[in-house]
């Protein structure tokens, strides 16, 4: 499985052709408590750098942007009830949605682990 | 940006940190929002609110100078309580809203918002010119004891302070400042603190158990479910109290005229009627609904405007207040990202005061 970063702090894992997206560990901890998250309807088709979710902490509402274009397939049905999901894991079962690529290569224009944890310094 | 006096322990505790009103504020610390705020309720937590102006105002006039400046008989105050009052402009929407303790006959302190403290410091002086008064900006850190453990922990702390009730405030040797206020709900102290000693304090405070740091965005939560104002969401310069829903701190004696300043203005929307009014209100669903979202009745027509909300971690539900049509009757909805969610007004506070009341 490889995943890939972006500058907006989401990741992109591709397994057997099915991407998942979801924020960061390091963007959890900076958006703090999350009380509710608004996802996508399956069949979505997002372009690279759209804004595809809202996760809203207490405080704040943020946008999570597609990090590559594709149809959204999937979404993580958990987080209705249970938005916190994303802040105890982040990079595993708090994922955001599954998508299908129409580009591939625009995966190459995204950071490795290393580069994103350089830039999170 | 300005930093807070104990900038340092706030990193140390881990804060994350916002701008706030010219401040780098804590936010929240390791804890998170939904922790702190429910610690609050249920503990006590302490919150560092030094980016709050106090301003001493000393001198045979001051109680005539208050009197001038906000909507209430000052010189009736009872030394060693605080109030919860305004400075009006002249159209009767609110400059700032403050908490006014009188200490002693000719002895007053303001605590002003830090967003609005050089407009307030300015209207006082000018309104000064030609009384008695020294205006004295106070240096102090100014911590916020909250929760229903405060009372508790105050006193291990060596503060004598079980015997005061709500908006009891007393002047203490050296420069210390207590009273027993805040801006949650709940029972707590506000304590201004020589600057010197304030860390030691703050550690003592913290090395409680029943102690945690608690940043703004609890604070904002705290109040929100407390049916509180913060002033440049839900108060302006072109709200009025009455508009706010805060015609309660205007004394009936000050609703028809007077010589402090905005009474005319303030008499005559007293008699008109407000057109506006501040409502509790609770998003059906889980979608929190934030400030200056538009509020809609079933036709799409805007009747308002959401001023402040969020998620209430002791309600379990998104709350929030609007500034709406006084005399609108049915379906409320806000525009969230291109829907409309449906609202429903709801009864302030949405959590009970648990305020100590003799």
């Amino acid at each position: 499985m490889s995943v890939r970063y972006t500058q907006d702090h989401e990741w992109i894992a591709i397994e057997n052709g099915i991407a998942t997206v979801g924020i960061t560990e390091h963007a959890q901890e900076q958006l703090g408590d999350l009380v509710y998250v608004e996802l996508p309807e399956k069949g979505r088709k997002v372009a690279k750098g759209e804004e595809a979710v809202v996760v809203e902490s207490v405080k704040a509402a943020s946008d999570v942007y597609a990090p590559v274009s594709g149809e959204v397939t999937d979404i993580n049905g958990e987080l209705a009830g249970d938005p916190a999901l994303v802040n105890r894991a982040a990079e595993g079962e708090g994922w955001l949605f599954r998508m299908k690529l129409t580009n591939e290569s625009e995966l190459e224009g995204l950071m490795d682990r290393d580069a994103y944890l350089a830039m999170i310094g | 940006m300005k930093q807070l006096p104990l900038h340092s322990l706030h990193a140390e505790q881990g804060a994350k940190f916002g701008p706030f009103a010219g401040f780098d504020m804590p936010l929240f610390y390791p804890a998170g929002i939904m922790r702190e705020h429910q610690h609050v309720r249920s503990q006590a937590g302490l919150f560092d609110i030094s980016h709050m102006v106090l301003v001493m105002l000393a001198g045979k006039d001051a109680a005539a100078l208050v009197s001038h400046l906000c909507p209430y008989p000052a010189d009736e105050q009872q030394p060693g309580k605080a109030r919860y009052t305004f400075f009006l402009n002249e159209q009767a929407g609110v400059i700032d809203d403050l908490i006014v303790t009188r200490f002693a006959t000719d002895r007053f302190m303001i605590v002003c918002n830090a967003a609005c403290a050089e407009k307030d410091l300015a209207h006082i002086r000018s309104n000064a010119e030609g009384r008695d008064v020294a205006i004295e900006v106070l240096e102090r850190v100014f911590l916020a004891l909250q929760g229903p453990q405060a009372e508790a922990v105050l006193t291990k702390a060596g503060l004598d302070v079980a015997a005061m009730n709500f908006l009891d405030a007393r002047e203490l040797a050296d420069g210390w400042i207590v009273s027993r206020s805040g801006y949650t709900g709940e029972d707590g102290f506000e304590i201004a603190i020589p600057v010197g000693l304030a860390d030691d304090f703050a550690r003592k405070l913290l090395a409680d158990e029943h102690v945690m740091l608690i940043g703004l965005g609890a604070r904002d939560s705290l109040r929100i479910e407390a049916g509180l104002p913060l002033y440049g969401q839900d108060l302006s310069d072109s709200i009025t109290p009455m508009e706010a829903g805060l015609a309660w701190a205007i004394p009936k004696s000050h609703r028809d005229g007077g010589s402090f300043v905005g009474a005319d203005a303030l008499a005559r929307k007293f008699a008109e009627g407000r057109s506006r009014k501040r409502v509790g209100i609770r998003p059906q669903g889980a979608a929190p609904v934030r400030a200056h979202a538009a509020v809609i009745d079933a036709a799409g027509k805007t009747i308002g405007e959401i001023t402040s909300g969020g998620f209430g971690p002791s309600c379990g539900h998104p709350v929030a207040f609007g500034l709406i049509e006084a005399n609108h009757e049915g379906a409320l909805f806000a525009e969230l990202r291109g829907r409309q969610l449906p609202l429903e007004i709801a009864s302030l506070p949405f959590t009970p005061h648990r305020y100590k009341r003799q």
